[in-house]
């Protein structure tokens, strides 16, 4: 079976006509995997026992004749930062690199619901902290588009997995960005959902008021299947909203003529790579020919973004990384002489630099003395970025924009210097912040090949509208 | 506000990471630089804004309510094993690095 390209619908249908098997099926990717992963570094862990168990019980149904659930018998593969239960999850970091949770993530549940095939666990960035998959205590990920260059991150491992064809469907997390950059550097569609809609259970906290799990697939439509398959109400994660969840895949067939498009002024200035200005404009001029209206927007606050999520970010990182102390689980520090010295030594050789350095600004940032003038300095300005989109969606239906300034660098490019790898989330952390979707879909390319994304931001739980943007780009790109 | 050895000293004492004089120098040069960055939200004015601490408070939230009864959406009935079952014993003690089969065994804690 030819795995370019093989969509959510294709798979699962070949395993219920019985044109392959959904074991045959895993095999011919677990051998993709062992053939091209080696020189990109997309997994860290292989499940085969798990993935082979349901893709028997799947096979099972279509044997009988009966109806596969929508991902049923689909290969698809996990971030690290998502516990999977009896397979190892580090969430890219040394100092989980033997922990064996004994529970699954509920998104990874419901997938699996959904008849999904877990094939492994995907290199992330540890933490979900980077924007280049460089900060993996094991290794780094390579662009499967061009070797020499990063995938993006922290979600570099899904995007890479499913750019390359070794899964059909990633899931992913984003903090600040970390879904829809990857996907726009790997040239796959990734989306953020509505803060709530996505269920955080089982999601290795990084910034509690930020994270949210997400798709990584290759088309729209496929992004549709996964999100409905995940979205909903959970009673284990309090901040789940009981909304309804809409049929995703239905309402992607709406016409979009007659929607109002924002472009805000101040993500086309100056700072953005003239080959993915040229990119996003010719991008956003096929979707007025659809039939959109384009509206200029101003989202005035967007230069305090990146500030006010760097300190709200690591404030609650430091909150939430205090439970790594090697006291209950994890890599815990030799010939430490007492607890004290057990924690600090467990913590200082566990993690990476990256993570130390924003475990020291966050806990700096929520001192005696700093608090009001960071944290709570930081909390208001996340308002007034949330008001800026408020006053925008009176206007629009959506906004479009760009992911990144740039397409992907070269690895190494930027790993000395952090706040410029900060500097490039400009686009992705405000949809964070104020816990709105946003998608990103594969809009052309620069010279070099390289791909690049164009973003669809959209009202809380309008999901259905940025889809159907996202698919209407996607057909006239 | 500039960053100085002592204070990340301090800082790195809050939050439990023995660093080594390496990272403490790197450390003032890094943490200085994205500080000085973050002082541009000193340019807002921000007196009579709310601060935003969760976004998932502007919705579930009975704003009719007071006090926690805003959030009963987030509630659940105060009984054992409500939602589902807890960890049994040896399963939570299975990604132990040192335990004695009942307790998680740590070096002292109270130093002498």
């Amino acid at each position: 079976m030819n795995l370019e390209q093989l969509t959510i619908d294709a798979a699962r249908s070949a395993v219920q006509e019985r044109k392959t098997s959904a074991a045959m099926l895993a095999e011919s990717f677990y051998a993709k995997i062992q053939s091209d992963d080696p020189k990109i570094g997309a997994f860290l862990t292989l499940c085969k026992d798990r993935a082979l168990a349901k893709a028997l019980e799947m096979d099972a149904l279509a044997a009988k004749g009966e109806k596969l659930p929508p991902l049923g018998g689909v290969p698809v593969a996990i971030k690290d930062v998502m516990v999977t239960k009896g397979v190892r999850t580090t969430a890219g970091s040394k100092i989980l690199g033997n922990y064996v949770p004994p529970y699954d993530c509920t998104a990874v549940a419901r997938l699996e619901a959904a008849g999904a095939v877990v094939l492994g666990k995907l290199n992330c960035d540890e933490f979900a902290m980077g924007s280049s998959n460089e900060n993996s205590a094991w290794k780094p990920v390579h662009n499967p588009r061009d070797l020499t260059r990063v995938p993006g991150g922290s979600s570099g491992g899904s995007a890479a997995a499913v750019a390359a064809d070794m899964a059909v469907a990633a899931l992913g997390s984003d903090t600040g960005g970390s879904i829809r950059q990857p996907a726009s550097f790997c040239g796959v569609v990734g989306m953020v959902p509505t803060y709530g809609r996505v269920s955080r259970y089982g999601l290795i906290a990084f910034a509690s008021s930020l994270d949210h799990i997400g798709p990584l697939t290759k088309t729209v439509k496929d992004t549709a299947i996964v999100l409905r398959a995940i979205a909903g109400r959970d009673p284990m994660d309090s901040t789940s909203a009981d909304v309804p969840v809409p049929d995703y895949v239905a309402e992607l067939e709406k016409p979009v003529r007659g929607l109002k498009l924002g472009v805000a002024k101040e993500y086309l200035g100056e700072g953005l790579d003239k080959e993915v200005r040229s990119a996003i404009e010719a991008a956003i001029q096929k979707l007025a020919k659809q039939g959109c209206e384009i509206v200029e927007v101003s989202l005035p606050h967007t230069k305090y973004a990146i500030p006010a999520y760097y300190i709200v970010a690591t404030a609650e990182a430091s909150s939430n990384l205090a439970r790594f102390d090697g006291v209950r689980y994890g890599y815990r520090a030799k010939d430490a002489r007492t607890l004290s010295e057990m924690y600090r030594r467990s913590r200082d050789q566990g993690f990476g630099a990256e993570v130390k350095r924003r475990i020291m600004l966050g806990t700096y940032a929520l001192s005696a003395g700093y608090y009001d003038a960071y944290y709570l300095k930081a909390q208001k300005v996340r308002t007034l970025l949330t008001r800026d989109f408020e006053e925008a969606f009176e206007k629009v239906d959506a906004i479009v924009a760009p992911v990144s300034p740039t397409a992907a660098f070269k690895l190494g490019e930027k790993v000395n210097d952090p706040l410029a790898m900060y500097l490039a989330d400009i686009y992705t952390v405000t949809a964070d912040l104020a816990g709105i979707p946003g998608i990103s879909v594969p809009c052309g390319e620069t010279r070099e090949k390289l791909p690049i994304g164009l973003q669809i931001l959209g009202r809380h739980f309008d999901e259905s509208t940025i889809l159907r943007v996202a698919q209407a780009s996607e057909k006239a790109a | 506000m500039k960053v100085t050895e002592k204070d990340v000293a301090y800082v790195a004492d809050l939050g439990n990471l023995e660093l080594t004089e390496e990272e403490r120098t790197r450390m003032v040069r890094d943490l200085n630089s994205i500080l000085g960055y973050i002082d541009t939200l000193n340019e807002l004015d921000t007196t009579n804004v709310p601060p935003m601490a969760q976004v998932s408070d502007r919705y579930g939230v009975d704003q009719s309510k007071e006090g926690s009864e805003r959030f009963a959406y987030a509630s659940r009935e105060d009984v054992l094993e409500g939602l589902r079952k807890s960890l049994a014993h040896d399963v939570a003690l299975e990604n132990a690095p040192d335990s004695d089969g009942t307790f998680f065994k740590v070096p002292k804690v109270i130093e002498r």
